[in-house]
């Protein structure tokens, strides 16, 4: 049946805009507590060497400093889901990020001053900044916590298989194969990393104003590290500058943050400075991609075979576990009948990665719509037919077992052809000095959770009070996203309540029920979902009241304008009054409800099998550039996106996330890169990393696809991790297509250009 | 060695002891505890902690707090009004337009827009489009792709 539906699909102003926008709203940089001190961090010099000796005395003597740490005064268990990474590092550095000692002052400057008066003694030694020099036989082992159960320096490692690659590889015509580089790039959250710990003598019980994305998993992390009971660790999240995937793992400033408070039984903050946070602060993953890909005299896929080389950095993070995402384009995205998937994250003394928005599938699917263009190229066809031809399709079960029950694959592509005019504006190797080319690309990514832990799910809480105004206490976190705002317009929905008097609590781990976390373009699905539960409870509650104060029956009840009336009569009586009744009358309950959603996905199996995400977004993007032959620049015209989300819930904030996930798509593709050679970050600053800035912003025509998912809330479907994710392959498949030139490596920069352009003409 | 200023912050006259080596923004931020304009690089970037002096945007983490003496300082916070605390066209457009993710851009992009703004209605300019992408490009947002922001700047002028 359809619904008719008053608030859902309706632009909406995101509920803590007013606090943003007015310089109210609380952000870890601005949180004060009574006594507090102020926590830095003493980094290494070198990114490799021996620690013969750390003399901390004269920081200690430096009026003002409460406290110096190094890792000989704190007894700690090692963090990382590998646990190879010690919180403050003893003996050896291994990269240039090492923490080696921190201290806690009465002022910011005093404690910059403290660490420079802190005097360390290294032994320099050789480091391995390349993946592949690290996998010889001779490298010496990195990290000396690390396993060796999968060699040496390998850090983790997948393998992933469907199908009969050998039968496959005789059915093809083409195949190609080509390796592809992908840079490290950061985040850039606009607020830097900042943590405040408060640890409480009489209690023992440890607060912490966190920015985690995660809250309930950085909780039991915290707690292993510092061999702490998890109940007795309370995280608080303030309002967060930026996430992204950035604050998925726990870093080491955060249990060093607790360990200073918990020294000094005083509250302690670290805030990092920007070139702190571009040196120590998480990376997408570097990588090479070696992709070989078939396909039929027809142009049908045949096979992928991949192995993917990932610089993992000394010490490993979340972000080792990309390939989960990884694969899933390589198995999944368009029909393909055989895939075989290898992936080693390898160690180095480079920065480790993190995870970051999309998860590696801007890797990878970097790489496999440049190898589709390639293969279109040599087969003759038409660049957007041969992508039509292998689409998925609603009701497929892929080699990997994921199930479309929604697809919007063929659509996207479809709608960004037209929008585009893609037929027509395709031009090739003009000859003036500026030439325009028109790239395509598609993604498929998890829609609807993904189930990488014993549970994805979601609690909620909501409850009224005495005069009709609504609690909800979500598990999910607002990062800047807009979720908040999505769920109060569920309530609003739902209930017929108005927005103003819905209230989400949702940043305290002693309050909220529980929730996987910020990823995976989660949380409308799975908090919308866990909160329709909830108020489904309530509405029951209300409505036997209701029926017996309006004198009417179940399916007369109407909830709008914050009562609930009678479609007969007209009847109405305030939610309040009907709370009320409830509460101080028969039969004396509060209208309280609990709910937790758990999404219908399965948990892989130890091949990667199964049907891991409740529901999958597909999108496609179409991206015109300007190529000045020149001096290489490339000037990104016009943006088309197609993406298949399920059902509009919020627009507003949905474009939002939209263009803001292409733009940084946009800097992926041309402008970022942060640059690091023998282990060293040599632009750690705005200056010398280049993010996109408002007049480099190209037209972005959003067309948003609504193929009502049965699982999601309405119909949704994740949406924020999608629009950036094919960006960066279809403005390289766009510069093919001005110059004639292929670039395999990201970003695009002028310099590959004019490259790849004189070796044509030669 | 300690000097005294003396300046207007949003309004109000205030004195502050200051060595000379202090930023404006830690003064803000620090010294006042205001703590809507936003630290986001402290090396004059970003954007993020930009104010207006006398009607000028700066960034008050270039800023020496001493070239503040006799000055008029608006922050963040300084462009609410009215006995009702409303906020100003520039803040609400923002809103409006859903302009606003994560919000720690945000200060310093209303502070720039309300000073290019004043500009350009004195002078009675009124900007296209690529004038007011290069009057934002100054401030980073890493969250929006800068176009409902762009939007909301537009919308000033044309209600203007
Ligand atoms: S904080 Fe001043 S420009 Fe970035
Ligand atoms: S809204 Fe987050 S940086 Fe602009």
């Amino acid at each position: 049946m359809k619904r008719d539906l008053k608030i859902i699909g309706k632009p909406t102003r995101k509920l803590d805009a007013e606090a943003r926008v007015s310089g109210e709203a609380v952000y870890g940089h601005d949180i004060v507590l009574p006594n507090m001190l102020h926590g830095a961090i003493l980094r290494t010099k070198h990114p490799t060497a021996e620690i013969l000796s750390i003399d901390t005395s004269k920081a200690k003597a430096l009026p003002g400093v409460v406290c110096v740490l190094t890792a000989d005064d704190v007894d700690v268990n090692n963090i990382s889901y590998k646990g190879d990474h010690p919180i403050l590092k003893k003996g050896e550095v291994n990269c240039i990020r090492d923490e080696i000692a921190a201290v806690a002052a009465t002022s910011r400057e005093i404690a910059a001053k403290a660490l420079a008066l802190i005097e360390v003694e290294y032994k320099v030694r050789e480091g391995i900044f390349d993946p592949f020099a690290a996998l010889k036989k001779e490298a010496p082992q990195l990290n000396r916590f690390a396993s060796k159960e999968q060699g040496k320096n390998i850090a983790d490692s997948f393998h992933y298989e469907h199908g009969d690659l050998q039968e496959q590889k005789e059915k093809s015509t083409c195949v190609v194969s080509q390796r592809y580089t992908l840079p490290r790039v950061t985040h850039c959250c606009m607020g830097t990393s900042a943590v405040t710990a408060d640890y409480s003598r009489s209690t023992k019980r440890l607060t912490l104003y966190s920015l985690s994305q995660v809250p309930f998993l950085f909780q039991r992390d915290l707690a292993k590290a510092l061999r702490m009971e998890p109940s007795n660790i309370r995280i608080i999240q303030p309002v967060i500058g930026g996430g992204f995937g950035s604050k998925l793992d726990m870093h080491p400033f955060e249990p060093i943050c607790a360990l200073l408070s918990m020294q000094t039984c005083r509250p302690v903050q670290i805030v990092f400075s920007r070139e702190e946070e571009f040196i120590a602060s998480p990376t997408r993953q570097p990588m090479v991609i070696d992709l070989t890909t078939g396909a039929d005299a027809d142009g049908k896929f045949t096979f992928r075979e991949v192995k993917i080389t990932k610089d993992n950095g000394a010490y490993t993070s979340w972000g080792a576990t990309t390939p989960f995402v990884m694969m899933q384009t390589f198995s999944s995205l368009y029909q393909i009948p055989a895939c075989r998937f290898d992936s080693y994250a390898v160690y180095t003394n480079n920065v480790f990665a993190g995870s970051f928005r999309g998860y590696g599938n801007p890797q990878a699917t970097f790489a496999l719509e440049r190898n589709i263009d390639l293969m279109a190229m040599e087969l003759g066809m038409d660049k957007m037919q041969i992508r039509l031809l292998n689409a998925n399709f609603a009701g497929e079960e892929t080699g990997q077992k994921l199930h479309f029950r929604s697809c919007g694959h063929k659509d996207a592509l479809q709608i960004v052809s037209d929008k585009a005019n893609y037929k027509n504006r395709q031009k090739s190797n003009g000859t003036g000095r500026f030439r325009r080319g028109i790239g395509l690309a598609s993604m498929l990514h998890v829609g609807g959770g993904a189930k990488i832990y014993p549970s994805d799910g979601c609690g909620t809480i909501a409850k009224f009070d005495d005069y009709g105004y609504l609690t909800i206490i979500s598990g999910a976190s607002e990062i800047g996203q807009g979720s908040e705002t999505v769920l109060a317009m569920i309530a609003a929905e739902e209930l017929g309540v108005s927005i103003e008097k819905v209230r989400i609590i949702n940043s305290d781990t002693d309050i909220k029920p529980w929730d996987v976390g910020v990823h995976a373009s989660r949380t409308s699905f799975i908090a919308g979902n866990s909160l329709l539960g909830a108020l489904s409870i309530l509405k029951i509650q209300l409505s036997a009241k209701a029926v017996a104060l309006l004198g009417t029956d179940l399916d007369d009840l109407i909830f709008e304008d914050d009562q609930i009336r009678s479609g007969r009569t007209g009847k109405a009586v305030k939610i309040g009054k009907v709370v009320r009744d409830i509460h101080f009358k028969q039969p004396h309950e509060l209208c309280t409800a609990s709910y937790y959603y758990e999404p219908d996905s399965e948990y892989q199996d130890g091949a990667f099998k199964g049907n891991v995400s409740s529901a999958y977004a597909f999108a496609a993007q179409a991206i015109e550039v300007e190529v000045d032959t020149y001096t290489g620049n490339v000037r990104v015209v016009d943006v088309h996106v197609a993406q298949d989300v399920g059902k509009i819930l919020n627009p507003l904030g949905l474009a939002g996330q939209i263009e803001g996930g292409v733009v940084m798509g946009l800097g992926y593709a041309l402008t970022e890169e942060l640059i690091a050679s023998e282990g060293h970050v040599r632009n750690p600053n705005f200056h010398n990393y280049k993010l996109p800035t408002a007049s480099d912003i190209p037209e972005i025509h959003f067309h948003p696809i609504e193929t009502s998912d049965q699982e999601g809330p309405y119909g949704a479907k994740g949406v924020s991790e999608a629009p950036l994710i094919p960006t960066a392959a279809a403005v390289a498949n766009a510069v093919s297509d001005a110059l004639g030139v292929e670039i395999f490596s990201l970003p695009v920069t002028p310099e590959k250009i004019l490259q790849a352009l004189k070796e044509k003409s030669v | 060695m300690k000097k005294t200023i003396k300046f207007s912050i949003n309004g109000t006259k205030v004195q502050q002891e200051v060595l000379p080596a202090y930023l404006l923004i830690d003064v803000i931020r620090d010294g006042l505890g205001l703590r809507g304009t936003k630290p986001g690089c402290l090396e004059g970037e970003c954007g993020a902690c930009t104010v207006l002096i006398d009607g000028l945007a700066v960034n008050s983490c270039l800023y020496l707090a001493v070239n503040a003496d006799g000055k008029e300082v608006t922050t963040i916070e300084g462009l609410i009004s009215g006995p009702d605390f409303s906020l100003d066209p520039v803040q609400q457009a923002m809103v409006d337009f859903g302009a606003v993710q994560c919000g720690f851009c945000t200060s310093g992009m209303v502070m720039s827009i309300k000073g290019f703004y004043d500009e350009c209605v004195s002078a009675q300019i009124q900007p296209n489009r690529e004038q007011i992408k290069k009057g934002l490009e100054g401030n980073l947002c890493r969250c929006t792709g800068y176009k409902k922001i762009i939007d909301a700047v537009e919308s000033l002028f044309e209600e203007a």
